[in-house]
């Protein structure tokens, strides 16, 4: 029998019972706009982490003092540091691969201009800070060398500080601003650079050459960490090599002995981060796979029904000539089509869906054309794989028993 | 003349899960090409049995039946469809339609299954040729339900002819009608005869057997009798009669009516 022929006779069937393959369909549609939806929820968290993750800079490494455990918990943070100034020195002198290298310490504090008060991390950096992180500026400029040497009284903002204080990045550039009762001048303002991987708002920072910061505000003489941009992507893994090398040497640390210090490069963070993203994409398609299988279910169960109906006719083709395989292929494509309408209605849902949750609630949603692909054929393969039992059962009938039915 | 039909010793037993049933018992039969041949019995006698192992739907539980010289027993389940669909034409008692679907469409039901496969518009024009054949060329877009009894059974017949068969099973073709109408069933078949197609027909009615050339009772699962028929009756005589009869009947109540 010929496969249009077929699919002309399925149409027919299907367009028979209008509601009830409707309602059998809207258990695909279902399913596969779940499916859609929740992946595409799925794929947008994955790519906002990731670009968020790019937002670090190009090949950075990040040397964090204080050991971590296994499982990337810090037991460092906020503990007096173990890394110098001259670690870090060391490090852009002997480490081979290193590009740049960043001085870093932090530290939460009450800033002040005018009346305006806020509460915010006070960061001292090297100059080549802003170059190791890709970071221009809106307004003004960096600090300098010359600052650094100085101690200058000098400092760059982020976007959210410039807004909150002085009302626009523009205003801010030029202002004074009391960190510690200490004025700063403002020298540059920082392009917004949006919240990490961690939901912490990148641009609420004021930054300040690291030597500023630890005699004039912090009284620190030790680093908290150490930016550091590598040459390239081939020497990412040979430069955090070395830069542990040249810091287990530094610390006397003997072989077999833990580090004091942690070194992560931006893909270690990237694994990390992203691995969270996946557990949950595979979490909502696999809770919206459930709702497919029920809607396998089904299109079985009709399937059944509508067999157990149509014996007499199914009897009267095989007695004039049906192929038991006619009979198989005429139900597996009636249930394919089912599944397959279905699937192209469910996935125009899921966009919807997706959209409306990206326009309506701000979350990140990304519908990737190998998804939709996958989803119509996934809906297919449902309907063939639901609908072989009962087509199985049309086609092993017995064309007199099948005519005698009542 | 070589036998189309050739049974011998056929037996036919039902197991049910009570007991066995022996529909037909010990059968030995030969019809040639050409035979236009009228089944006949009370109800329960095998008949419908002996038809549909005939018409290769049902194999027998003893015996040997050879079709055209083949015995059907050595065929494959698939082999004995494509049997049903080129060489065997079947009436079915009821007539079997498909509901909601037009009787252009019931006729070509079986072309759908022939092989080689036949391109749709080839599939039109047969369907359209044998329902002009029968005299439905005017309600081809009707279904069955918009179908009076006569035409459905028409219908029926139209599809056993579609594929051009050499053999017409039919089990009570003129069952659920009434005289004329089966009359006019019976001028198609011995229309169809006279072109050279065997034909088999189950029938209670001595009258209708009658317009046959051969008529076999069966009783009890076995042959009574197997006897020619004498006085042929033509179907073209008997509707002109039957016409002239009606009118005859209805011409003074219409004078009556005012
Ligand atoms: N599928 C079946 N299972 C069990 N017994 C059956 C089956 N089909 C027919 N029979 C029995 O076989 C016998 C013959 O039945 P069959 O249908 O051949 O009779 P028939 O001569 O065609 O009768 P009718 O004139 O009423 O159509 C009956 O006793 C019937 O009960
Ligand atoms: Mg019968």
């Amino acid at each position: 029998m010929k496969i249009a022929a077929t699919f002309r006779t399925a149409g027919r069937a299907l367009l028979r019972n209008k509601l009830r393959s409707l309602l059998t369909a809207l258990g695909i549609i279902i399913g596969v706009g779940a499916v859609i939806a929740m992946t595409s929820i799925g794929a947008g968290a994955k790519s906002q982490v990731e670009s968020q993750i790019a937002s670090l800079g190009d090949n950075v490494i990040i040397v964090i003092s204080g050991s971590t455990t296994r499982s990337g918990i810090n037991t460092g943070w906020g503990s007096a540091g173990t890394l110098t100034v001259e670690d870090a020195d060391a490090i852009l002198r002997e480490a081979q691969g290193v590009a740049a290298v960043s001085k870093g310490v932090r530290k939460p504090m009450r800033i002040a201009a005018g009346n305006q008060n806020w509460f915010t991390t006070v960061q001292g950096e090297s100059p080549s800070y802003f170059d190791v992180r890709k970071w221009p500026f809106s307004f003004g400029e960096g600090f300098t060398e010359r600052d650094v040497i100085a101690a200058a009284k000098v400092c760059v903002v982020g976007n959210t500080i410039a807004k909150q204080i002085f009302g626009s990045a523009e205003a801010a550039l030029g202002q004074t601003m009391r960190v510690k009762n200490v004025p700063f001048t403002i020298v540059g303002v920082l392009v917004a650079k949006g919240n990490n991987f961690m939901g912490q708002d990148q641009d609420d920072v004021v930054i300040m050459p690291y030597t500023s910061a630890m005699k004039r505000i912090s009284g620190d003489k030790k680093l908290r960490l150490i930016t550091i941009k590598a040459e390239n992507t081939e020497s990412l893994a040979i430069a955090q090599q070395q830069i542990a090398g040249v810091l287990r040497e530094r610390h006397g640390i003997r072989p077999g002995q833990d580090d004091d210090f942690t070194v992560r490069s931006q893909e270690d963070i990237a694994q990390a981060a992203t691995a969270t993203t996946k557990v949950m994409t595979i979490l909502l398609a696999a809770i919206a796979s459930v709702s497919l299988l029920v809607g396998g279910i089904g299109i079985m169960n009709i399937m059944l029904v509508s067999v157990t109906e149509r014996t007499r006719e199914i009897g009267l083709r095989l007695a004039i000539g049906a192929h038991g395989r006619d009979v198989l292929m005429q139900f597996l494509i009636e249930a394919a089509t089912i599944s397959l309408l279905g699937g192209i209605v469910g996935i125009l849902l899921g966009v919807g869906i997706s959209q409306l949750l990206s326009a309506r609630f701000d979350w990140p949603t990304l519908i990737s054309p190998a998804s939709i692909v996958i989803a119509f054929l996934f809906s297919g393969a449902v309907g063939v794989f639901f609908g072989f039992y009962p087509a199985r059962k049309a086609a092993a009938l017995d064309p007199i028993d099948a005519l005698r039915h009542e | 003349m070589k036998p189309i039909i050739e049974l011998s010793d056929l037996h036919k037993v039902y197991r049910s899960d009570g007991a066995d049933v022996h529909a037909v018992r010990g059968v030995s039969l030969s019809i040639n090409a050409g035979e236009f041949v009228a089944v006949m019995g009370a109800s329960g006698s095998g008949k419908s049995t002996l038809m549909n192992i005939i018409g290769c739907l049902d194999r027998p539980t003893g015996g040997t039946y050879n079709l055209d010289g083949i015995d059907v027993a050595r065929l494959s389940k698939d082999e004995l469809a494509d049997i049903r669909n080129r060489k065997v034409g079947f009436v079915f008692q009821g007539f079997h339609l498909l509901a909601r679907t037009t009787a252009l469409e019931n006729v070509e039901l079986p072309l759908l299954y022939s092989k080689p496969e036949i391109s749709a518009r080839q599939q039109r024009e047969r369907a359209m040729e044998v329902l002009k054949q029968v005299g439905l060329q005017d309600r081809e877009d009707h279904r069955p339900n918009q179908l009076s009894g006569g035409q459905q059974q028409r219908v029926a017949i139209a599809r056993a002819l579609v594929n051009r068969p050499t053999l017409i099973l039919a089990d009570e073709p003129t069952g659920n009608l009434d005289s004329r109408t089966s009359v006019e069933i019976m001028g198609l078949f011995q229309q169809l005869n006279d072109h050279g197609i065997t034909i088999v027909m189950v029938t209670h009615e001595a009258d209708i057997a009658a317009y046959t050339k051969r008529n076999v009772v069966m009783f009890d699962g076995t042959v009574l009798s197997d006897r020619p028929v004498e006085k042929r009756l033509h179907a073209d005589v008997e509707l002109a009669r039957l016409i002239a009869f009606q009118k005859a009947e209805l011409s003074p109540s219409l004078a009556v009516t005012p």
